[in-house]
């Protein structure tokens, strides 16, 4: 059979805000398949004893590590708000241009305000106390 | 009547009926996951300390490791479902889409066993 041609055609289209939403769903994904390595290899160490958990602590309380923490809270935010966006178009709501506009504007302002509330509360409320 | 094209007859033997079970399952553990993940980063949040007896404690009381459990296993089922699509739209040489595919979802399965296991582990031994 001979090949047929494969989506998504990156190159064809007129860049849209839309657009870079949609691919950064995807990208904010992966680094959360990243931040579940992370998870894991925490899980473990956890599990492993306190040499372990004191070496896990160790490096991810490095300022660097801090800042891929931040992040990837970022990715979080924003991957739950648009994947809830998915969701109501999956349910055929919000299908219109001005609706998917609007939704997109809500979309990146709750990113930002639940990353702000979760890494004030985790970063400087935590670290406080 | 059939509603088949002929084309569809002769092509394989059609339909497997489970066209939607991946785009299915994705959307059903993201549904999961909303709830599990806040639940997640706001009883972390809640925790006086990140020391390892908190931790420890907090992860293997009441329901605490069940939530965890469904956790784990569904971010890497959500994971390995996303990781795949992203795979098979942006890597298009047969080989490597082979190799990458095959690698995710060992790696999935691995993270998903030792996730899995390393929160029993901790519930079972208690803090």
């Amino acid at each position: 059979m001979r090949e047929r041609p494969l989506s998504p055609h990156l190159g064809v289209f007129r860049f849209t805000t839309s657009m870079a939403m949609s691919i950064a769903n995807r990208i904010t994904g992966l680094i959360l398949s990243v931040g579940l390595l992370v998870l894991v290899w925490w899980l473990m160490a956890a599990a492993n004893g306190p040499a372990a958990y004191a070496g896990a602590t160790r490096l991810l309380s490095h300022g660097l590590v801090q800042l891929l923490l931040a992040g990837w809270l970022l990715s979080f935010a924003y991957h739950l708000c648009n994947g809830i966006r998915h969701l109501t178009w999956d349910m055929g709501l919000g299908m219109e241009r001005h609706e998917v506009k609007r939704s997109g504007v809500a979309t990146l302002i709750a990113t930002v305000v639940i990353a702000m509330a979760i890494g004030y509360l985790a970063f400087f409320v935590r670290s406080a106390s | 009547m059939s509603l088949r094209t002929p084309l569809g007859r002769v092509l394989g033997h059609g339909s497997a009926k489970q066209g939607v079970s991946h785009w299915w399952v994705q959307r059903l553990s993201s549904i999961a996951l909303v709830p599990l993940t806040l639940w997640f980063l706001f009883a972390l949040l809640g925790l006086p300390s990140f020391d390892y007896l908190t931790v420890r404690s907090w992860m293997g009381a009441s329901w605490t490791p069940v939530f965890m459990v469904l956790l784990v296993g569904t971010l890497c089922y959500h994971s390995w479902l996303g990781v795949q699509v992203v795979v098979e739209d942006y890597v298009h040489t047969k080989g490597r889409k082979l190799a990458a595919l095959l690698g995710s979802s060992f790696l999935h399965a691995v993270l998903g066993a030792a996730g899995v296991f390393a929160v029993l582990k901790i519930a079972f031994q208690g803090a």
